[in-house]
């Protein structure tokens, strides 16, 4: 099982394009700031993950017209896909059969929670009620790269843009398609600011994934999609390789419709899935780019699940998300592309904002970035509904 | 618009099935409808003793929105603000699938897909696939759509060995009906 | 304060959509969550919800609940001695 991965593009609140992120993230430099770009009462108290550029200069990147109709989801959304295509070096979108899977969890809401209530007096604002449907977001982001192919779109919380992954490589394995396009894209909006504030699992500091003193997640946006095709493609094109997409599972951990449960049994099996897959033993990852949310329940669920698959020989691990927040339905996205990055340049991440080790076991994340021959990257997501997936990248 | 309204339509659904399960009427309507719609088959289909393999593969033209509404009332007036963790907690679709692996304990694979309209061919490969690459032994899949009392679901069970052929003909036959 | 526990159990049983439940069947001090009424984790927030949208009271922290929605007598004695409205 290997699927080359060709292309890819990100935009987050570290950085607009892949070389900016990367160059973050080798500088330590968060993304974590308070709001500026919209009204809540939470402004004050909240640190959140995001980019600092207004709808109307996203816009303007994509040269769309003034009177457009895409909520802040497809604008992010299109230009990381349009990066990824670019990345991939490829000319003609159609010329191979060829598909998009997008992931989201908000969608056209940013919108809509603006304009809601003047949809019946205000006709400058009607235009965003069909921009709402996720599905919506998905075409928007075709159009953008001129796909005629196949769209759809995923949506299962915070494991969304692993699930996207996961079926672009199977679609592409079974040779139903030879290239496809796959992520996730999620913006900041009050909908999810309030949510998530009333589960009070919103920190009022900086995430400080798998310390004892954690007291929750700062949310983010960002979207990120990569371009994977078959060898086929390939070799024909004599495409470059950026990594391989050579292990992944799901499975649903059956406990809660928001929490993990304890000894993290969904995230056992997805992990379990993804290596039997891959065909390597948990030996051989070198790097694991973590959910680490720094909630209280999920760090504790994930650790247990890591020393369950790795015994006392855990590899090094970090979460990213004191970096760039937790981007929701994009998250695995994001990560895919560092954890490539990892790949590319030999390195790992550092886990910010850690200082006291978690009392319930003897788990330290990497605490600085560190150069060291990478081979297997795992990357993990979970999201509510108890959806659990793993991916493995390789170099080779 | 179907006739029955839907609190009627899934109460009396609820007890036709004879359904004894007090979480259910925490979930939002989405999840009723797919958690129902799954009993029905799983009631007659589930091993209790054992784990069972059997992978969700579910999906629907409108997302949660239907939830995600009564949520956005929750957070409108800027008077009386009170954000509603339980309702939150449904605004996203995936969740109805969530409730069934609770119930059931059900640690596989699940998915949930957002398309305008159902695509018999999609779900078929989609459970073809994980058939024949002995991901799982079975997968339940459905179609679960509610908005705004406007509802519809569609679940049905693939296996191995069975009576009916798994193809897409059937499955849109057995949809339309 | 009688018609106060008369009045959150009320309130409880709309407010998370305990079906056939009545007021009659929750007791003063039964517990709520656990196997009592067998409330869950999310049950809790929405309780915390209540305390503020009816009594005007804010928990900062989730875990300060655990003792105060112990049972209907607890959350009881809290509130009258903490609400503002």
């Amino acid at each position: 099982m290997k699927v080359a991965i060709t292309g890819m593009g990100i935009i987050s609140s570290i950085g607009n394009t892949v070389e900016e992120n990367f160059h973050s993230l080798v500088s330590l430099k968060t993304g974590l700031s308070t709001i500026s770009n919209i009204e809540t009462i939470h402004k004050d108290i909240i640190k959140v993950g995001e980019i600092k550029l207004t709808n109307e200069q996203l816009a303007e990147q994509l040269n769309l017209p003034s009177d457009n109709n895409y909520s802040r989801t497809a604008l992010l959304g299109a230009i990381a896909a349009k990066q990824a295509v670019e990345n991939a070096k490829i000319s003609d979108m159609n010329a191979y059969k060829s598909g998009l899977i997008s992931a989201t969890s908000v969608g056209g809401m940013d919108m809509t929670e603006k304009y809601y209530y003047e949809y019946f007096e205000n006709e400058a604002c009607q235009k965003y009620i069909t921009s709402h449907d996720i599905g919506d977001n998905s075409q928007k982001i075709a159009n953008c790269i001129g796909l005629k192919g196949m769209v759809t779109t995923i949506s299962t919380a915070c494991s969304s843009a692993a699930n996207a992954i996961m079926l672009g490589a199977r679609l592409i394995q079974s040779g139903e398609l030879d290239r496809i396009v796959v992520g996730g894209t999620d913006a900041l909006a009050k909908f999810t600011i309030n949510g998530f504030k009333t589960l009070m699992i919103l920190s009022d500091d900086y995430n400080a994934p798998f310390d004892n003193n954690r007291k929750g997640l700062n949310l983010g946006e960002a979207a990120a999609f990569l371009v994977l095709e078959s060898e086929t493609i390939v070799k024909n094109e004599n495409k470059e390789v950026l990594a391989y997409v050579t292990g992944f599972g799901n499975a649903n951990d059956a406990f809660h419709q928001t929490a993990s449960s304890e000894n993290g049994d969904g995230a056992f099996l997805a992990m379990n899935k993804a290596f039997k897959m891959a065909k390597i033993q948990p030996s051989e990852i070198d790097y694991i780019n973590a959910h680490g949310t720094a909630t209280p329940n999920n760090d504790l669920s994930e650790g247990r699940a890591i020393i369950r698959i790795f015994g006392e020989n855990v590899p090094d691990f970090s979460s990213t998300k004191p970096f760039t927040g937790h981007t929701l339905a994009a998250a695995a996205g994001i990560e895919a592309v560092y954890s490539v990055l990892a790949l590319q340049n030999n390195v790992v991440y550092p886990n910010l904002n850690f200082k006291t080790n978690m009392e319930e076991f003897n788990l330290t994340p990497q605490l600085t970035l560190k150069e060291k021959e990478i081979h297997h990257v795992l990357s993990n997501s979970f999201g509510f509904g108890g959806n659990c997936s793993t991916l493995i990248f390789s170099k080779n | 618009m179907n006739d029955v309204l839907f609190p009627e339509f899934i109460k009396n659904a609820s007890k036709t099935i004879g359904l004894e399960y007090p979480k259910f009427f925490k979930m939002d309507n989405l999840s009723k409808l797919a958690f129902l719609g799954a009993e029905a088959i799983l009631k007659d289909n589930i091993d209790l003793e054992n784990e069972n393999d059997i992978a969700l593969v579910f999906a629907n033209k409108s997302s949660s929105l239907d939830t995600d509404v009564k949520y956005q009332d929750s957070i409108s007036d800027t008077e009386n603000y009170f954000p509603s963790p339980a309702v939150f907690v449904y605004t996203l679709p995936n969740i109805c699938v969530g409730e069934i692996s609770i119930k059931h304990q059900l640690k596989t694979e699940n998915a949930f897909f957002v398309f305008d309209d159902f695509k018999p061919d999609f779900m078929s490969n989609y459970a073809s696939y994980l058939l024949e690459s002995g991901k799982t032994e079975k997968v339940l899949c459905g179609w679960v759509e509610y908005y705004k009392n406007e509802y519809k679901a569609f679940v049905y069970l693939v296996e191995k060995l069975g009576t009916i052929a798994h193809d897409k003909q059937n499955i849109q036959t057995l949809y339309n009906k | 304060m009688e018609a106060l526990k008369q009045e959150l159990k009320s309130k409880i049983i709309e407010v998370l959509n305990l079906e056939d439940i009545a007021i009659e069947d929750i007791n003063d001090n039964d517990p709520l969550f656990g196997d009592g009424l067998g409330l869950d984790s999310i049950d809790a927030l929405e309780l915390i919800v209540l305390l503020d949208k009816e009594y005007g009271i804010r928990l900062a922290d989730p875990k300060q609940g655990k003792a105060i929605f112990e049972s209907i007598e607890t959350m009881a004695a809290y509130i009258a001695e903490n609400r503002t409205k």
